[in-house]
Protein backbone atom coordinates (compact mmCIF):
# COMPACT_ATOMS: atom_id res chain seq x y z
CA UNK A 1 0.00 0.00 0.00
CA UNK A 2 0.90 3.12 -0.96
CA UNK A 3 2.47 6.19 2.03
CA UNK A 4 0.69 8.58 0.49
CA UNK A 5 -2.70 6.75 1.14
CA UNK A 6 -1.69 6.61 4.91
CA UNK A 7 -0.57 9.28 5.16
CA UNK A 8 -3.72 10.83 3.58
CA UNK A 9 -5.34 8.29 6.07
CA UNK A 10 -3.71 9.76 9.54
CA UNK A 11 -4.35 13.21 8.47
CA UNK A 12 -8.11 12.50 8.02
CA UNK A 13 -8.48 10.79 11.68
CA UNK A 14 -6.55 13.55 13.44
CA UNK A 15 -7.26 16.40 12.02
CA UNK A 16 -9.59 16.88 8.68
CA UNK A 17 -12.39 14.36 9.25
CA UNK A 18 -11.89 14.15 13.00
CA UNK A 19 -14.52 11.95 14.86
CA UNK A 20 -15.07 14.23 17.54
CA UNK A 21 -14.66 17.78 16.02
CA UNK A 22 -15.63 17.25 12.62
CA UNK A 23 -18.05 14.23 12.00
CA UNK A 24 -19.50 15.29 15.37
CA UNK A 25 -19.78 11.77 16.49
CA UNK A 26 -20.03 9.84 19.36
CA UNK A 27 -20.48 12.81 21.39
CA UNK A 28 -22.19 11.03 24.10
CA UNK A 29 -19.29 9.99 25.63
CA UNK A 30 -17.52 12.58 24.67
CA UNK A 31 -19.67 15.43 26.78
CA UNK A 32 -20.24 12.81 29.37
CA UNK A 33 -16.82 11.23 30.68
CA UNK A 34 -14.48 14.10 30.01
CA UNK A 35 -14.75 16.15 33.30
CA UNK A 36 -11.04 14.28 34.02
CA UNK A 37 -7.72 14.10 31.80
CA UNK A 38 -7.46 10.16 33.00
CA UNK A 39 -11.40 9.58 31.91
CA UNK A 40 -11.05 10.87 28.53
CA UNK A 41 -7.70 9.21 28.16
CA UNK A 42 -9.19 5.55 29.26
CA UNK A 43 -12.50 5.75 27.59
CA UNK A 44 -10.20 7.21 23.98
CA UNK A 45 -8.42 4.08 24.33
CA UNK A 46 -10.95 1.42 24.66
CA UNK A 47 -12.55 3.49 21.86
CA UNK A 48 -9.55 3.01 19.11
CA UNK A 49 -9.38 -0.37 20.48
CA UNK A 50 -12.59 -1.18 19.25
CA UNK A 51 -12.35 1.17 16.22
CA UNK A 52 -9.00 -1.17 15.36
CA UNK A 53 -10.50 -4.42 16.03
CA UNK A 54 -13.79 -3.93 14.69
CA UNK A 55 -12.54 -2.16 11.12
CA UNK A 56 -10.17 -5.15 10.38
CA UNK A 57 -12.80 -7.71 11.46
CA UNK A 58 -15.27 -5.93 8.96
CA UNK A 59 -12.87 -5.60 6.37
CA UNK A 60 -11.81 -9.15 6.53
CA UNK A 61 -15.43 -10.48 6.01
CA UNK A 62 -16.31 -8.24 3.58
CA UNK A 63 -16.36 -10.53 0.61
CA UNK A 64 -18.98 -13.02 2.64
CA UNK A 65 -21.18 -10.76 3.95
CA UNK A 66 -24.26 -9.29 1.87
CA UNK A 67 -25.31 -6.30 1.55
CA UNK A 68 -28.66 -7.20 2.96
CA UNK A 69 -27.70 -8.06 6.48
CA UNK A 70 -24.24 -5.96 6.84
CA UNK A 71 -25.68 -3.72 9.48
CA UNK A 72 -26.55 -6.62 11.73
CA UNK A 73 -23.32 -8.08 11.42
CA UNK A 74 -21.59 -5.18 12.10
CA UNK A 75 -23.59 -4.14 15.33
CA UNK A 76 -22.70 -8.42 16.70
CA UNK A 77 -19.02 -7.66 15.45
CA UNK A 78 -18.79 -3.80 17.54
CA UNK A 79 -20.99 -5.34 20.41
CA UNK A 80 -18.69 -8.61 20.85
CA UNK A 81 -15.53 -6.13 20.78
CA UNK A 82 -16.76 -4.05 23.17
CA UNK A 83 -17.54 -6.77 25.43
CA UNK A 84 -14.29 -8.35 25.26
CA UNK A 85 -12.91 -4.92 26.33
CA UNK A 86 -15.83 -4.44 28.76
CA UNK A 87 -14.02 -7.69 30.44
CA UNK A 88 -10.76 -7.04 29.97
CA UNK A 89 -10.94 -3.36 31.74
CA UNK A 90 -13.19 -5.25 34.50
CA UNK A 91 -10.11 -7.32 34.94
CA UNK A 92 -6.96 -5.56 35.52
CA UNK A 93 -8.50 -1.58 35.37
CA UNK A 94 -11.24 -2.00 37.74
CA UNK A 95 -11.10 1.44 39.33
CA UNK A 96 -11.23 3.24 35.60
CA UNK A 97 -14.23 0.37 34.85
CA UNK A 98 -16.28 1.46 37.63
CA UNK A 99 -15.12 5.58 37.19
CA UNK A 100 -16.38 5.05 33.16
CA UNK A 101 -19.63 2.93 34.50
CA UNK A 102 -21.95 3.15 31.34
CA UNK A 103 -19.99 4.64 29.02
CA UNK A 104 -18.24 1.28 28.49
CA UNK A 105 -20.37 -0.96 26.92
CA UNK A 106 -22.39 2.60 25.72
CA UNK A 107 -19.40 1.83 22.81
CA UNK A 108 -21.33 -0.11 21.14
CA UNK A 109 -23.67 3.05 20.60
CA UNK A 110 -21.05 5.24 18.86
CA UNK A 111 -21.83 6.07 15.80
CA UNK A 112 -18.24 6.74 14.82
CA UNK A 113 -17.50 3.09 14.92
CA UNK A 114 -20.57 1.35 12.87
CA UNK A 115 -20.05 4.87 10.45
CA UNK A 116 -16.24 3.31 10.16
CA UNK A 117 -17.01 0.27 9.56
CA UNK A 118 -20.10 0.81 6.65
CA UNK A 119 -18.00 4.06 5.08
CA UNK A 120 -14.45 2.68 5.02
CA UNK A 121 -13.84 -1.10 6.60
CA UNK A 122 -16.66 -2.79 4.37
CA UNK A 123 -14.62 -1.10 1.23
CA UNK A 124 -11.28 -1.65 1.86
CA UNK A 125 -7.89 -4.00 2.76
CA UNK A 126 -7.60 -5.05 6.09
CA UNK A 127 -3.85 -3.01 6.64
CA UNK A 128 -5.82 0.38 5.05
CA UNK A 129 -8.81 -0.56 7.38
CA UNK A 130 -6.25 -0.91 10.24
CA UNK A 131 -5.02 2.24 9.51
CA UNK A 132 -8.30 4.04 9.64
CA UNK A 133 -9.52 2.41 12.76
CA UNK A 134 -6.16 3.67 14.18
CA UNK A 135 -6.13 7.31 12.86
CA UNK A 136 -10.16 7.73 13.46
CA UNK A 137 -9.53 6.41 17.29
CA UNK A 138 -6.37 8.74 17.72
CA UNK A 139 -8.28 11.98 16.42
CA UNK A 140 -11.43 10.75 18.73
CA UNK A 141 -9.02 10.34 21.86
CA UNK A 142 -6.85 13.40 21.11
CA UNK A 143 -10.46 14.95 21.49
CA UNK A 144 -11.50 13.27 24.62
CA UNK A 145 -8.03 14.21 26.55
CA UNK A 146 -7.64 17.56 25.24
CA UNK A 147 -11.36 19.04 26.96
CA UNK A 148 -11.28 16.45 29.88
CA UNK A 149 -7.65 18.88 30.61
CA UNK A 150 -9.33 21.38 30.19
CA UNK A 151 -12.72 20.81 32.29
CA UNK A 152 -10.26 19.02 34.75
CA UNK A 153 -8.24 22.13 34.97
CA UNK A 154 -10.60 24.69 35.45
CA UNK A 155 -13.30 22.28 37.24
CA UNK A 156 -10.43 21.14 39.73
CA UNK A 157 -7.14 22.95 39.59
CA UNK A 158 -5.46 19.45 38.88
CA UNK A 159 -4.14 17.87 35.75
CA UNK A 160 -4.15 13.72 35.92
CA UNK A 161 -5.75 13.36 39.18
CA UNK A 162 -6.44 9.38 39.17
CA UNK A 163 -3.85 8.64 36.96
CA UNK A 164 -3.30 5.21 38.80
CA UNK A 165 -6.72 4.17 37.39
CA UNK A 166 -5.00 3.86 34.31
CA UNK A 167 -1.19 3.15 34.66
CA UNK A 168 -1.32 1.47 38.46
CA UNK A 169 0.16 2.78 41.80
CA UNK A 170 3.35 4.05 40.78
CA UNK A 171 1.52 6.84 38.49
CA UNK A 172 -0.47 8.32 41.50
CA UNK A 173 2.55 11.34 41.38
CA UNK A 174 1.35 11.94 37.65
CA UNK A 175 -1.31 14.31 39.54
CA UNK A 176 0.11 17.75 39.09
CA UNK A 177 -2.01 20.25 41.42
CA UNK A 178 -1.79 23.73 40.24
CA UNK A 179 -3.25 25.52 43.06
CA UNK A 180 -3.36 24.38 46.48
CA UNK A 181 -6.45 26.50 47.56
CA UNK A 182 -8.34 26.29 44.35
CA UNK A 183 -12.04 26.17 44.96
CA UNK A 184 -13.05 24.61 41.54
CA UNK A 185 -14.96 26.53 38.94
CA UNK A 186 -17.81 23.78 39.44
CA UNK A 187 -19.52 24.58 36.08
CA UNK A 188 -17.01 23.19 34.00
CA UNK A 189 -17.39 19.68 36.04
CA UNK A 190 -20.57 19.37 35.38
CA UNK A 191 -22.56 19.06 32.07
CA UNK A 192 -22.73 22.57 31.02
CA UNK A 193 -19.06 22.72 31.00
CA UNK A 194 -18.84 19.96 28.36
CA UNK A 195 -21.13 21.65 25.40
CA UNK A 196 -18.87 25.03 26.45
CA UNK A 197 -15.58 23.27 26.11
CA UNK A 198 -16.84 21.42 22.80
CA UNK A 199 -18.10 24.87 21.04
CA UNK A 200 -14.64 26.28 21.89
CA UNK A 201 -12.61 23.56 20.51
CA UNK A 202 -14.99 23.76 17.24
CA UNK A 203 -14.50 27.39 16.79
CA UNK A 204 -10.56 27.15 17.54
CA UNK A 205 -10.36 24.16 14.97
CA UNK A 206 -12.74 26.51 12.52
CA UNK A 207 -10.01 28.99 12.86
CA UNK A 208 -7.22 27.28 12.38
CA UNK A 209 -8.49 25.79 9.45
CA UNK A 210 -9.47 29.48 7.87
CA UNK A 211 -5.78 30.46 8.73
CA UNK A 212 -4.45 27.52 7.03
CA UNK A 213 -6.55 27.90 4.02
CA UNK A 214 -6.01 31.74 3.19
CA UNK A 215 -2.15 30.91 3.78
CA UNK A 216 -2.67 28.07 1.03
CA UNK A 217 -4.18 30.42 -1.24
CA UNK A 218 -2.05 33.47 -0.75
CA UNK A 219 0.87 30.74 -1.74
CA UNK A 220 -1.65 29.52 -4.72
CA UNK A 221 -1.96 32.98 -5.78
CA UNK A 222 1.87 34.50 -5.41
CA UNK A 223 3.81 31.29 -6.29
CA UNK A 224 7.93 31.52 -5.96
CA UNK A 225 8.60 31.49 -9.43
CA UNK A 226 6.47 34.74 -10.26
CA UNK A 227 8.43 36.50 -7.47
CA UNK A 228 9.93 38.96 -8.72
CA UNK A 229 12.95 38.80 -7.06
CA UNK A 230 13.34 34.76 -7.77
CA UNK A 231 15.03 35.56 -11.21
CA UNK A 232 17.29 37.08 -10.05
CA UNK B 1 -62.40 57.32 8.42
CA UNK B 2 -60.83 60.39 9.48
CA UNK B 3 -57.20 60.84 10.71
CA UNK B 4 -56.86 63.42 13.45
CA UNK B 5 -53.87 65.50 12.77
CA UNK B 6 -52.70 67.86 15.57
CA UNK B 7 -51.03 71.15 14.18
CA UNK B 8 -47.44 71.43 13.85
CA UNK B 9 -44.80 71.05 15.38
CA UNK B 10 -44.46 66.84 14.90
CA UNK B 11 -42.11 65.23 16.91
CA UNK B 12 -41.11 62.00 16.41
CA UNK B 13 -40.28 60.26 20.56
CA UNK B 14 -37.60 59.28 21.15
CA UNK B 15 -37.31 55.77 21.36
CA UNK B 16 -34.02 54.03 20.04
CA UNK B 17 -32.59 51.10 22.74
CA UNK B 18 -30.45 53.26 24.53
CA UNK B 19 -33.23 55.89 25.69
CA UNK B 20 -35.56 52.83 26.90
CA UNK B 21 -32.30 51.11 28.81
CA UNK B 22 -31.39 54.24 30.23
CA UNK B 23 -35.16 54.54 31.86
CA UNK B 24 -34.43 50.74 32.76
CA UNK B 25 -31.76 52.15 34.73
CA UNK B 26 -33.59 55.28 36.36
CA UNK B 27 -36.36 52.58 37.53
CA UNK B 28 -33.96 50.31 39.16
CA UNK B 29 -32.60 53.38 41.28
CA UNK B 30 -35.02 53.37 43.97
CA UNK B 31 -34.32 49.54 44.63
CA UNK B 32 -30.88 50.20 44.36
CA UNK B 33 -31.25 53.10 47.46
CA UNK B 34 -33.33 50.78 49.21
CA UNK B 35 -30.54 47.89 49.33
CA UNK B 36 -27.52 50.35 49.33
CA UNK B 37 -29.35 50.98 52.79
CA UNK B 38 -30.11 47.89 53.91
CA UNK B 39 -26.73 46.07 52.90
CA UNK B 40 -24.54 48.78 52.77
CA UNK B 41 -21.65 50.12 50.69
CA UNK B 42 -21.06 46.19 48.95
CA UNK B 43 -24.21 47.21 46.97
CA UNK B 44 -22.73 50.39 45.19
CA UNK B 45 -19.09 48.80 44.95
CA UNK B 46 -20.20 45.82 42.97
CA UNK B 47 -22.27 48.12 40.90
CA UNK B 48 -19.08 50.48 40.19
CA UNK B 49 -17.29 47.25 39.25
CA UNK B 50 -19.57 45.26 37.35
CA UNK B 51 -20.34 48.54 35.17
CA UNK B 52 -16.96 48.56 34.36
CA UNK B 53 -16.44 44.86 33.80
CA UNK B 54 -19.19 45.22 31.53
CA UNK B 55 -17.87 47.77 29.48
CA UNK B 56 -14.58 46.66 29.04
CA UNK B 57 -15.87 43.09 28.27
CA UNK B 58 -18.15 44.57 25.47
CA UNK B 59 -15.40 46.67 23.96
CA UNK B 60 -12.71 43.89 24.06
CA UNK B 61 -15.39 41.44 22.35
CA UNK B 62 -16.43 43.84 19.96
CA UNK B 63 -13.02 44.95 18.89
CA UNK B 64 -11.93 40.68 18.36
CA UNK B 65 -15.14 40.89 16.42
CA UNK B 66 -14.10 43.74 14.47
CA UNK B 67 -17.39 45.32 15.00
CA UNK B 68 -17.67 49.13 15.82
CA UNK B 69 -17.67 50.07 19.41
CA UNK B 70 -19.34 52.90 20.19
CA UNK B 71 -22.79 52.64 19.34
CA UNK B 72 -23.30 49.26 20.92
CA UNK B 73 -21.47 50.50 24.43
CA UNK B 74 -24.07 53.58 23.74
CA UNK B 75 -27.08 51.57 24.08
CA UNK B 76 -26.16 50.93 27.69
CA UNK B 77 -27.75 47.45 27.76
CA UNK B 78 -24.05 46.02 28.67
CA UNK B 79 -25.10 48.22 32.48
CA UNK B 80 -28.49 47.39 32.12
CA UNK B 81 -27.37 43.80 32.36
CA UNK B 82 -24.78 44.12 35.00
CA UNK B 83 -26.81 46.21 37.07
CA UNK B 84 -29.35 43.04 36.99
CA UNK B 85 -26.60 40.55 37.59
CA UNK B 86 -25.56 42.22 40.57
CA UNK B 87 -28.57 42.72 42.24
CA UNK B 88 -29.33 39.14 41.65
CA UNK B 89 -25.68 38.81 43.93
CA UNK B 90 -24.11 38.85 47.60
CA UNK B 91 -23.57 42.91 48.53
CA UNK B 92 -19.68 41.73 49.51
CA UNK B 93 -19.48 39.47 46.48
CA UNK B 94 -15.63 39.26 45.55
CA UNK B 95 -13.92 41.16 42.92
CA UNK B 96 -13.39 37.60 41.13
CA UNK B 97 -17.02 36.55 41.36
CA UNK B 98 -18.23 39.81 39.58
CA UNK B 99 -15.56 39.22 37.15
CA UNK B 100 -16.58 35.41 35.78
CA UNK B 101 -20.45 36.40 36.29
CA UNK B 102 -20.10 39.56 34.06
CA UNK B 103 -18.02 37.51 31.68
CA UNK B 104 -20.26 34.98 31.07
CA UNK B 105 -23.44 37.31 31.24
CA UNK B 106 -21.77 39.52 28.17
CA UNK B 107 -19.47 37.42 26.51
CA UNK B 108 -20.70 34.14 26.45
CA UNK B 109 -24.56 34.65 26.83
CA UNK B 110 -24.82 37.76 24.95
CA UNK B 111 -22.08 38.52 22.50
CA UNK B 112 -20.72 34.69 21.29
CA UNK B 113 -24.87 34.64 20.26
CA UNK B 114 -24.44 37.49 18.07
CA UNK B 115 -24.40 40.28 20.71
CA UNK B 116 -28.00 42.09 21.60
CA UNK B 117 -31.08 40.88 19.61
CA UNK B 118 -29.96 37.37 19.28
CA UNK B 119 -29.02 36.04 22.73
CA UNK B 120 -31.83 33.41 23.04
CA UNK B 121 -31.41 33.65 26.73
CA UNK B 122 -31.10 36.81 29.33
CA UNK B 123 -27.39 37.58 29.71
CA UNK B 124 -27.93 38.73 33.71
CA UNK B 125 -29.59 35.37 34.28
CA UNK B 126 -26.76 32.87 32.98
CA UNK B 127 -23.93 34.68 34.35
CA UNK B 128 -26.20 34.45 37.49
CA UNK B 129 -26.96 31.00 37.11
CA UNK B 130 -22.99 29.89 36.38
CA UNK B 131 -22.02 31.42 39.22
CA UNK B 132 -24.72 29.53 41.46
CA UNK B 133 -23.40 26.14 41.01
CA UNK B 134 -20.28 26.70 40.43
CA UNK B 135 -19.78 28.40 43.93
CA UNK B 136 -22.04 27.71 46.05
CA UNK B 137 -20.33 28.64 49.46
CA UNK B 138 -19.67 32.40 48.21
CA UNK B 139 -23.07 32.92 46.70
CA UNK B 140 -24.85 32.32 49.76
CA UNK B 141 -22.32 34.35 52.19
CA UNK B 142 -25.63 37.02 52.53
CA UNK B 143 -24.51 40.23 53.92
CA UNK B 144 -27.13 41.03 57.17
CA UNK B 145 -29.41 44.17 57.07
CA UNK B 146 -27.63 46.84 58.76
CA UNK B 147 -30.64 47.88 61.00
CA UNK B 148 -30.32 43.91 62.80
CA UNK B 149 -26.59 43.33 62.43
CA UNK B 150 -24.14 44.04 64.76
CA UNK B 151 -21.08 45.40 62.65
CA UNK B 152 -21.18 47.48 60.31
CA UNK B 153 -18.59 47.85 57.18
CA UNK B 154 -17.61 51.31 56.12
CA UNK B 155 -16.79 52.17 52.42
CA UNK B 156 -13.02 51.25 53.10
CA UNK B 157 -13.56 48.04 55.16
CA UNK B 158 -16.25 47.12 52.32
CA UNK B 159 -13.60 47.85 49.30
CA UNK B 160 -10.88 45.96 51.30
CA UNK B 161 -13.74 43.01 51.72
CA UNK B 162 -14.22 42.92 47.89
CA UNK B 163 -10.89 43.00 46.63
CA UNK B 164 -8.90 41.07 49.26
CA UNK B 165 -11.81 39.22 51.17
CA UNK B 166 -10.02 39.98 54.16
CA UNK B 167 -12.54 41.25 56.95
CA UNK B 168 -11.76 44.11 59.27
CA UNK B 169 -9.64 42.25 62.09
CA UNK B 170 -12.16 40.62 65.20
CA UNK B 171 -14.76 39.77 62.62
CA UNK B 172 -15.67 36.90 60.87
CA UNK B 173 -17.98 36.03 58.27
CA UNK B 174 -21.01 35.08 60.81
CA UNK B 175 -21.18 37.97 62.06
CA UNK B 176 -21.79 40.38 59.08
CA UNK B 177 -24.09 37.51 56.92
CA UNK B 178 -27.27 35.65 57.46
CA UNK B 179 -29.57 33.48 55.67
CA UNK B 180 -31.53 35.28 52.92
CA UNK B 181 -35.31 34.81 54.35
CA UNK B 182 -36.51 32.27 51.14
CA UNK B 183 -33.41 30.39 52.56
CA UNK B 184 -33.95 30.64 56.02
CA UNK B 185 -37.68 29.00 55.10
CA UNK B 186 -36.29 26.94 53.16
CA UNK B 187 -33.38 25.53 55.62
CA UNK B 188 -36.27 26.09 58.53
CA UNK B 189 -39.23 23.59 57.19
CA UNK B 190 -36.28 20.65 56.57
CA UNK B 191 -35.55 21.12 60.37
CA UNK B 192 -39.38 20.44 60.74
CA UNK B 193 -40.27 23.91 62.22
CA UNK B 194 -43.24 25.64 60.83
CA UNK B 195 -43.54 29.05 59.22
CA UNK B 196 -44.88 30.76 62.27
CA UNK B 197 -41.64 29.45 64.13
CA UNK B 198 -39.66 30.14 61.48
CA UNK B 199 -41.33 33.78 60.82
CA UNK B 200 -41.04 34.71 64.78
CA UNK B 201 -37.44 35.77 64.04
CA UNK B 202 -36.46 39.12 64.00
CA UNK B 203 -35.25 38.80 60.36
CA UNK B 204 -38.19 38.62 58.57
CA UNK B 205 -39.08 42.41 59.12
CA UNK B 206 -42.71 43.01 59.08
CA UNK B 207 -43.87 41.38 56.03
CA UNK B 208 -41.60 39.27 54.37
CA UNK B 209 -37.73 39.95 55.52
CA UNK B 210 -35.92 43.04 57.21
CA UNK B 211 -34.90 45.34 54.02
CA UNK B 212 -35.80 42.77 51.31
CA UNK B 213 -39.58 43.82 51.47
CA UNK B 214 -38.39 47.21 51.31
CA UNK B 215 -36.36 46.42 48.65
CA UNK B 216 -39.01 44.30 46.78
CA UNK B 217 -41.70 46.89 46.95
CA UNK B 218 -39.25 49.88 45.55
CA UNK B 219 -38.15 47.63 42.40
CA UNK B 220 -42.23 47.31 42.28
CA UNK B 221 -42.67 50.96 42.17
CA UNK B 222 -39.60 51.46 39.46
CA UNK B 223 -41.50 48.18 37.60
CA UNK B 224 -44.84 50.34 37.63
CA UNK B 225 -43.10 53.78 36.95
CA UNK B 226 -41.96 51.73 33.70
CA UNK B 227 -45.42 50.32 33.13
CA UNK B 228 -46.43 54.05 32.76
CA UNK B 229 -43.90 55.22 30.53
CA UNK B 230 -44.74 52.03 28.11
CA UNK B 231 -41.43 50.75 28.01
CA UNK B 232 -43.02 47.05 29.10
CA UNK B 233 -45.81 45.24 29.06
CA UNK B 234 -48.27 44.53 31.48
CA UNK B 235 -48.67 41.13 30.73
CA UNK B 236 -45.55 39.61 31.46
CA UNK B 237 -45.74 40.82 35.22
CA UNK B 238 -49.00 40.58 36.08
CA UNK B 239 -48.60 36.77 34.90
CA UNK B 240 -45.36 35.96 36.92
CA UNK B 241 -46.46 37.63 40.01
CA UNK B 242 -50.71 36.71 39.21
CA UNK B 243 -49.26 33.14 38.79
CA UNK B 244 -46.92 32.66 41.84
CA UNK B 245 -49.47 34.73 44.51
CA UNK B 246 -52.00 32.35 42.83
CA UNK B 247 -50.52 28.97 43.62
CA UNK B 248 -48.87 30.17 47.01
CA UNK B 249 -52.33 30.88 47.90
CA UNK B 250 -53.69 27.93 47.27
CA UNK B 251 -50.66 25.69 48.85
CA UNK B 252 -50.72 28.35 51.88
CA UNK B 253 -54.36 28.09 52.65
CA UNK B 254 -54.59 24.64 52.15
CA UNK B 255 -51.60 23.61 54.69
CA UNK B 256 -50.06 27.24 56.19
CA UNK B 257 -47.63 25.58 58.64
CA UNK B 258 -45.75 24.16 55.61
CA UNK B 259 -45.96 26.47 52.81
CA UNK B 260 -44.86 30.08 52.90
CA UNK B 261 -47.60 32.82 52.35
CA UNK B 262 -48.02 34.42 49.21
CA UNK B 263 -46.60 37.85 50.57
CA UNK B 264 -43.68 36.04 51.15
CA UNK B 265 -43.24 34.79 47.88
CA UNK B 266 -44.12 38.01 46.49
CA UNK B 267 -41.59 40.41 48.83
CA UNK B 268 -39.20 37.87 50.13
CA UNK B 269 -37.22 37.52 47.20
CA UNK B 270 -36.33 37.86 43.43
CA UNK B 271 -39.87 38.21 42.23
CA UNK B 272 -40.31 41.43 41.95
CA UNK B 273 -37.36 42.43 40.25
CA UNK B 274 -37.36 39.31 38.00
CA UNK B 275 -41.34 39.94 37.23
CA UNK B 276 -40.47 43.99 36.10
CA UNK B 277 -37.23 43.51 34.93
CA UNK B 278 -35.86 40.18 34.16
CA UNK B 279 -39.15 38.07 32.58
CA UNK B 280 -39.86 41.71 30.33
CA UNK B 281 -36.39 41.60 28.59
CA UNK B 282 -38.13 41.97 24.87
CA UNK B 283 -34.77 39.82 23.24
CA UNK B 284 -34.62 36.57 25.40
CA UNK B 285 -38.72 36.84 26.23
CA UNK B 286 -42.38 36.24 24.49
CA UNK B 287 -43.28 39.04 22.57
CA UNK B 288 -46.84 38.77 21.35
CA UNK B 289 -49.40 39.80 23.48
CA UNK B 290 -51.16 35.60 24.16
CA UNK B 291 -47.19 35.03 24.36
CA UNK B 292 -46.41 36.78 26.97
CA UNK B 293 -49.00 35.67 29.41
CA UNK B 294 -48.30 32.29 28.87
CA UNK B 295 -44.58 33.58 29.29
CA UNK B 296 -45.30 35.09 32.76
CA UNK B 297 -47.18 32.37 34.30
CA UNK B 298 -44.62 29.96 33.07
CA UNK B 299 -42.36 31.88 35.66
CA UNK B 300 -44.59 32.15 38.38
CA UNK B 301 -45.06 28.27 38.04
CA UNK B 302 -41.82 27.34 37.74
CA UNK B 303 -40.57 29.88 40.32
CA UNK B 304 -43.12 28.46 42.78
CA UNK B 305 -42.33 24.60 42.01
CA UNK B 306 -38.67 24.79 42.72
CA UNK B 307 -38.81 27.45 45.93
CA UNK B 308 -40.97 24.61 47.02
CA UNK B 309 -40.04 21.52 46.33
CA UNK B 310 -36.51 21.88 43.96
CA UNK B 311 -32.98 22.57 45.28
CA UNK B 312 -32.74 26.33 45.45
CA UNK B 313 -34.37 28.59 47.78
CA UNK B 314 -34.87 31.16 45.20
CA UNK B 315 -35.84 30.32 41.41
CA UNK B 316 -36.52 33.22 39.38
CA UNK B 317 -33.23 32.96 37.55
CA UNK B 318 -34.08 28.91 36.90
CA UNK B 319 -37.22 30.06 36.15
CA UNK B 320 -36.77 32.45 33.84
CA UNK B 321 -33.59 30.52 31.28
CA UNK B 322 -36.46 27.54 31.18
CA UNK B 323 -38.70 30.04 29.83
CA UNK B 324 -36.61 31.08 27.50
CA UNK B 325 -36.12 28.03 25.62
CA UNK B 326 -39.92 27.89 25.23
CA UNK B 327 -40.20 31.37 24.20
CA UNK B 328 -39.66 30.97 20.48
CA UNK B 329 -42.14 28.25 20.67
CA UNK B 330 -44.85 30.17 22.41
CA UNK B 331 -44.19 32.73 20.15
CA UNK B 332 -44.57 30.68 16.84
CA UNK B 333 -48.35 29.55 18.57
CA UNK B 334 -49.42 32.69 19.67
CA UNK B 335 -48.39 35.14 17.04
CA UNK B 336 -51.31 37.28 16.25
CA UNK B 337 -53.92 36.97 13.25
CA UNK B 338 -52.85 39.67 10.89
CA UNK B 339 -56.28 40.99 9.63
CA UNK B 340 -57.91 39.52 6.55
CA UNK B 341 -55.05 36.79 7.00
CA UNK B 342 -57.34 33.00 6.88
CA UNK B 343 -58.14 32.16 10.58
CA UNK B 344 -57.58 28.40 9.72
CA UNK B 345 -53.82 27.42 9.79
Amino acid sequence: MASATVRHLIKEGLWKNNPGLVQLLGLCPLLAVTATTVNGLGLGIATTLTLIISNTIVSLIRNVVTSAIRIPVYVLVIASTVTAIELILGAWFYDLYKTLGIFIPLIVTNCAIIGRAEAFASKNTIPLAFIDGLAMGAGFTAVLVVLGTMREVLGRGTIFSGAHMLFGDAARDLQITLSGDYSGFLVAILPPGAFLGLGLLLAIKNIIDKRMEKRASTVREFPVTFHPAAGK
Amino acid sequence: MKFQVDSSPHLAPVNDVGHVMRQVLLALLPGIAVATWYFGWGVLINLWLATLLAVAFEAGVLALRRRPIRPVIGDWSAVVTAWLLVLALPPLAPWWLLTIGVFFAIVVAKQLYGGLGYNPFNPAMIGYVVLLISFPAAMTNWVAPTTIADVHLGLLDSLRVTFTGALPAGIGWDAITTATPLDAVRSGLRQGETISEIQNSIAFGLLAGEGWEWMALAFAAGGLWMLRRGIIDWRTPTAVLGTLAALSAVFWLVDAEHYASPIQHLLGGGAMLGAFFIATDPVSGSTTPTGRLIFGAGVGLLTFVIRSWGGYPDAIAFAVLLMNMAAPTIDAYTRPRVYGEDSRP
